[in-house]
């Protein structure tokens, strides 16, 4: 591939693999003896377990087992756990119910596990869970967040009365208050954020062996965080000890977040292969996925804003109902209220900021960290804010954002954040100009020549990414720290294998990585390896996801670099008898400046596993390691800004341009980065116009397949996306990256529904903007208008 | 998937022995609607005969004023058929839009009416052009054969075998798809016959799967234009509702394909 450096567009080394169908997935795997699970899950949303009749079942051909979730706790299997602690506002600790991987009690949402098969095949696995005979006494059920809180609604669990899970807040009330006292104008809006499945190409899966000779076992499973899992499994739910359990994520086809948690299959799966005496497979079939993945957002919100007579925003109020499903999954607690409430300052100067959030069960699948987590949902709610606000005002939504825009760094914001550098009119600009704002009026007026509806909408995101310093984070109730951990092994040729923990499910890391010591030492990028996903051969690691792989995991990287660079300068000074400070690393070369006196890097290497000739003291070897903990998030922003045309016969919205402007701080391979915007802004366009998870009145998801759940295609995007980066490094990370995973996720979907309600002068509109909602507006503002 | 038997069908009379000998078989042509429903565990026929491989059932000529099709022509045949396209554009156009490429190179004529699906877009075609259906045992017209959601006329033992299809003077297809599935949440076949006829029949919109408007007929044949219909609603009461759209904006739905049908008709 040749040598390619920090800013290559280098084709990505994983593709041969993937594109040729040789990727190796958990369900690639094979090992000889290897039984196979079937769950056998609840059809009801809210039932009490009367009897578990697995008689029929155990008579079943090839059947191995029915095991239960009485059996699970007998043999000291923990509970799920939620591993960050919420305290409410009155100073309380969050309620938090019990999850048992399989239930034995009371099950609380549809496709909840009570029983597992094991089998020899997985067709008679599924034959045999059909046959296991559950009696179950159906319990009233509540599916609304805002209804889980009223009185008399049905109890979820003990432990949290009247379902609220957590009743917590953020900035300062009477601050807020006084801004309202005293405002000219007050934009007030009931905004809600649809719920989603996340959809990954890759079902979950997992294949666990039990070796009885050695009491260890391996779990192969989809994770985007190996070493996190085998912490949970081991220190929380009892499966064994650290040291006997390897955690290992092959290739992984995609997560956006839903893989980052330790689910009640992968764990059942692991007790089950000791338990039955033989390996055990599980592939979670589409329809599983959609009852059992967590989903993500789902937020109900009143917000309010004060603008000053001279349009300055003075306040911002928030109550926000977040639904967190039937239990508290890994990362549940903080997604809204840290990821979330900490972020609704956006790009601008707010200096008072007062949000509540209850969070609350009901009879639904989990919800936790979906691409953005949090921090699409206070996007969304500020950002139609603020176009809002510039339309009751009667300013245009540029200037109205670019009269409020944070220009002096850091900047500290009321919610906890410091944001530590930025330049949004540098990117409000670039895309107003790409887009060529000024010509919108005269495309306005063509469109309704031909009987469209042509509208124009910005959305001005801030996230925080790279989560991030490990003292922050714990001290607002992370139970792990955040930290990444990097070990550069320079071979005695001279090639590199680079151990990281961060995982790649879909990021190319094996080529953004590589290209640090492609370029750090002159070196071939075949010459490089990535190593990840596997907790025998990386010691520890937090994973993938918060777009931290970058900022957090290559930080950890080019500390170890610099160490490996400090070793082999000394290396080579001592071998050509120069000063250290004289060598020089140029084209996988180590130089005297100054001389014609060089060594390549492999007789550097050599010489350093040869020991033959070293400096006086130094150990034998060229092997380092780092362990990286940022000083603060970073903080990725941009300007997103989406043209439409709405059919008002049909309601259809086509996006006819989609700008996006982006300050990712600096970017390693712009084609990668290319690639996750396009991703993340068709994934926050499935969100505005399509995606909707939908649970009928008695818990039943509806939204189950793809023949009603509306995933985007690409007939439903615009011919091409029109992207620009513009760069302000992050000052908290050697290499100045912030991170790009998330903010298409994050920016677009506000960008998409302000078009759209200013396409049909209608700003009554709630997410997904579906054909018949869209048609329903446009009648009624038809209708208006002849009135 | 259960555990299931497949055979092969070598001829029709190969076919119709076969469905005879088995339990509780299931004709297979295409499957593109089946083998998911299997694969859910939704269907578990003992036997699935598959027709698709019968010589006698595939092909596209043209037979007098119509066009002749094999029950077991792929969608993809259909449309890139230049007979086809020639005599019956608007048909060309329906089958190169049902589903994806993967189905339509799959998927059947004789398989996607015999499943009838109130959303499948064939059946419109079928009515609207008043084609004849020829199946082992006799021959129906289309409105005799599509009897209700899912239901046609068809016996246990009876095979489609191929449909003709007359060509009409003009005729068009206009479908508003479901944003998920694809199928159609109204279409709207239009077609203007050589008697001066105009049949105009609906799918994707109604409870009982395909349907034709007699309003709309009557004032197409008086004023063949997008505009004689724009003021025709078919009624609400009748139609499908569900959370990809209800029942009013199925209706709103029909009336505006109806007129796009008619303008792509010329």
């Amino acid at each position: 591939m040749g040598v390619e450096g920090i800013g290559a567009r280098a084709r990505r080394k994983e593709d041969k693999r993937f594109i040729t169908g040789k990727g190796k997935y958990t369900d690639d795997m094979t090992v000889p003896g290897m039984g196979y699970a079937a769950f056998v899950r609840s059809p009801h949303a809210h039932a009490k377990i009367v009897s578990i009749d697995a008689s029929a079942a155990l008579d079943m051909p090839g059947v191995d087992a029915v095991l239960t979730g009485e059996q699970l706790v007998g043999d000291g299997i923990g509970n799920l756990i939620c591993g960050w602690m919420i305290h409410s506002k009155d100073g309380s600790p969050m309620n938090m119910g019990a999850w048992r991987a399989l239930e034995p009690e009371i099950v609380r949402h549809v496709g909840q596990a009570v029983a597992v098969v094991v089998a020899d095949t997985a067709a008679q696995a599924k034959d045999a869970a059909e046959a296991v005979m559950v009696e179950y006494e159906e319990l009233d059920a509540v599916i609304d967040p805002v209804a889980a809180l009223e009185e008399g609604a049905p109890q979820l669990h003990p432990e949290a009365p009247n379902n609220l899970i957590y009743d917590w807040e953020i900035g300062h009330e009477a601050a807020a208050n006084a801004a309202f006292d005293s405002a000219a104008h007050v934009t007030t809006m009931e905004i809600h954020n649809n719920r989603l499945a996340p959809n990954p190409m890759e079902p979950r899966a997992a294949l666990a062996v039990y070796d009885t000779a050695e009491e260890h076992y391996t779990l192969y499973t989809t994770s985007q965080n190996p070493h996190v899992a085998r912490l949970v499994l081991s220190a929380f739910y009892n499966v064994a000890p650290e040291h006997k359990l390897r955690v290992i994520a092959p290739d992984v086809g995609g997560g956006f977040g839903s893989k980052i948690y330790i689910y009640p299959e992968e764990m059942v799966c692991l007790w089950a292969s000791k338990r039955v005496g033989r390996p055990v497979k599980w592939v979670c079939d589409r329809t599983e996925a959609f009852l059992t993945d967590a989903h993500g957002r789902d937020h109900r919100s009143v917000a309010e804003m004060a603008l000053d007579a001279d349009h300055n925003i003075t306040g911002l109020r928030v109550k926000t109902v977040a639904n967190l499903g039937a239990y508290m999954s890994l990362f549940s607690s903080s997604v809204p209220t840290y990821l979330y409430a900490t972020l609704l300052s956006g790009q601008y100067n707010i200096p008072a900021i007062h949000a509540n959030v209850k969070a609350v069960y009901t009879n639904t699948v989990p919800v936790d960290a979906y691409r953005g987590a949090g921090r699409p949902e206070a996007t969304y709610l500020l950002e139609r804010m603020m176009e809002t606000a510039a339309r009751e005002i009667g300013m245009d939504p540029a200037e109205f954002r670019r009269k409020n825009f944070i220009r002096s760094f850091p900047h500290q914001t009321p919610v906890i954040m410091c944001y530590d550098a930025g330049d949004y009119d540098t990117t409000l600009d670039a895309a107003m100009k790409a887009i060529d704002y000024a010509g919108f009026p005269a495309r306005k007026a063509e469109a309704a020549s031909r009987g469209k509806l042509r509208g124009i909408g910005f959305s001005c995101y801030i996230e925080a990414c790279g989560i991030a310093p490990s003292a922050a984070v714990g001290s607002l109730g992370a139970g792990v720290g955040l930290w990444e951990s990097a070990e550069v092994r320079v071979n005695p040729v001279g090639t590199i294998e680079v151990l990281t923990g961060s995982h790649s499910h879909g990021q190319g890391h094996e080529t953004t990585f590589a290209q640090l010591i492609s370029e750090r030492f002159g070196l071939d990028m075949d010459a490089v390896s990535i190593v990840h996903g596997d907790t025998d051969k990386v010691q520890f690691g937090m994973g993938t996801y918060g777009s931290r792989s970058g900022a957090v995991g290559m930080s950890a990287i080019v500390k170890a670099l610099d160490k490996v660079e400090a070793k082999a300068k000394k290396i080579a000074a001592h071998l050509m008898e120069a000063a250290e400070g004289d060598i020089q690393i140029e084209g996988g070369e180590l130089k005297v400046a100054g001389t014609d006196k060089k060594l390549s890097f492999t007789e550097v290497a050599l010489a350093a596993y040869t020991a033959h000739n070293l400096p006086e003291g130094m150990e034998p070897g060229l092997k380092e390691g780092a362990f990286y903990d940022p000083t603060n998030f970073t903080f990725p922003a941009g300007t997103y800004i989406c043209e439409v045309e709405v059919d008002p016969e049909t309601g259809k919205t086509e996006i006819i341009d989609f700008v996006a402007a982006d300050d990712f701080g600096k970017i390693i391979n712009p084609m990668i980065v290319e690639g996750q915007v396009h991703g993340g802004l068709t994934q926050g366009i499935g969100q505005a116009l399509l995606e909707n998870a939908t649970y009928d009145d008695s818990g039943q998801l509806i939204t189950a397949s793809y023949m009603d759940y509306c995933m985007p295609r690409a007939d439903d995007l615009p011919a091409q996306f029109q992207l620009s980066t513009h760069e302000t490094l992050c000052p908290g990370n050697p290499l100045g990256m912030k991170g790009c995973g998330e903010a298409g996720a994050i920016g677009s979907p506000p960008a998409v529904i302000n078009a759209i309600t200013d396409a049909i002068e209608n700003n009554a509109l709630d997410m997904p903007a579906t054909p018949e909602k869209v048609w329903q507006l446009c009648r009624a503002q038809m209708k208006m208008a002849a009135e | 998937m259960y555990e299931t038997t497949y055979h092969r069908a070598e001829s029709v009379e190969n076919a119709v022995a076969l469905l005879g000998g088995a339990d509780d078989p299931k004709i297979l042509s295409g499957g593109q609607t089946l083998l998911p429903t299997m694969k859910q565990r939704l269907a578990a026929p003992s036997d699935l005969i598959d027709v698709s491989r019968i010589a006698d059932m595939h092909g596209i000529c043209e037979d007098g004023n119509a066009i002749s099709i094999g029950a077991a022509t792929t969608h993809a045949e259909v449309a890139g058929s230049d007979l086809v396209k020639a005599r019956i554009p608007g048909l060309a156009k329906l089958a190169g839009g049902i589903g994806d490429p993967a189905v339509r190179h799959m998927g059947t004529l004789g398989g996607s009416i015999a499943n009838n699906d109130p959303a499948a877009d064939y059946p419109s075609a079928l009515v609207a052009l008043n084609a004849t259906i020829s199946t082992t045992k006799r021959k129906l017209s289309a409105e005799e054969f599509f009897t209700g959601m899912f239901e046609t006329a068809l016996d246990e033992d009876e095979i489609v075998l191929s449909v003709s299809f007359p060509v009409a003077e003009k005729s068009a297809y206009a479908k508003y798809p479901n944003p998920a599935s694809r199928y159609a949440m109204a279409g709207v076949f239009v077609a203007r016959h050589g008697d001066g006829t105009v049949r105009v029949a609906v799918t994707g919109a109604g409870q009982n799967g395909v349907f034709r408007s007699a309003e709309m007929e009557a004032a197409l044949a008086a004023n063949f234009t997008p505009e004689a219909v724009a003021g025709i609603s078919v009624d609400a009461d009748g139609l499908l509702s569900d959370i990809h759209g209800s029942n009013a904006y199925r209706a709103n739905l029909v009336t505006v394909m109806a007129k796009r049908a008619v303008a792509a008709a010329g």
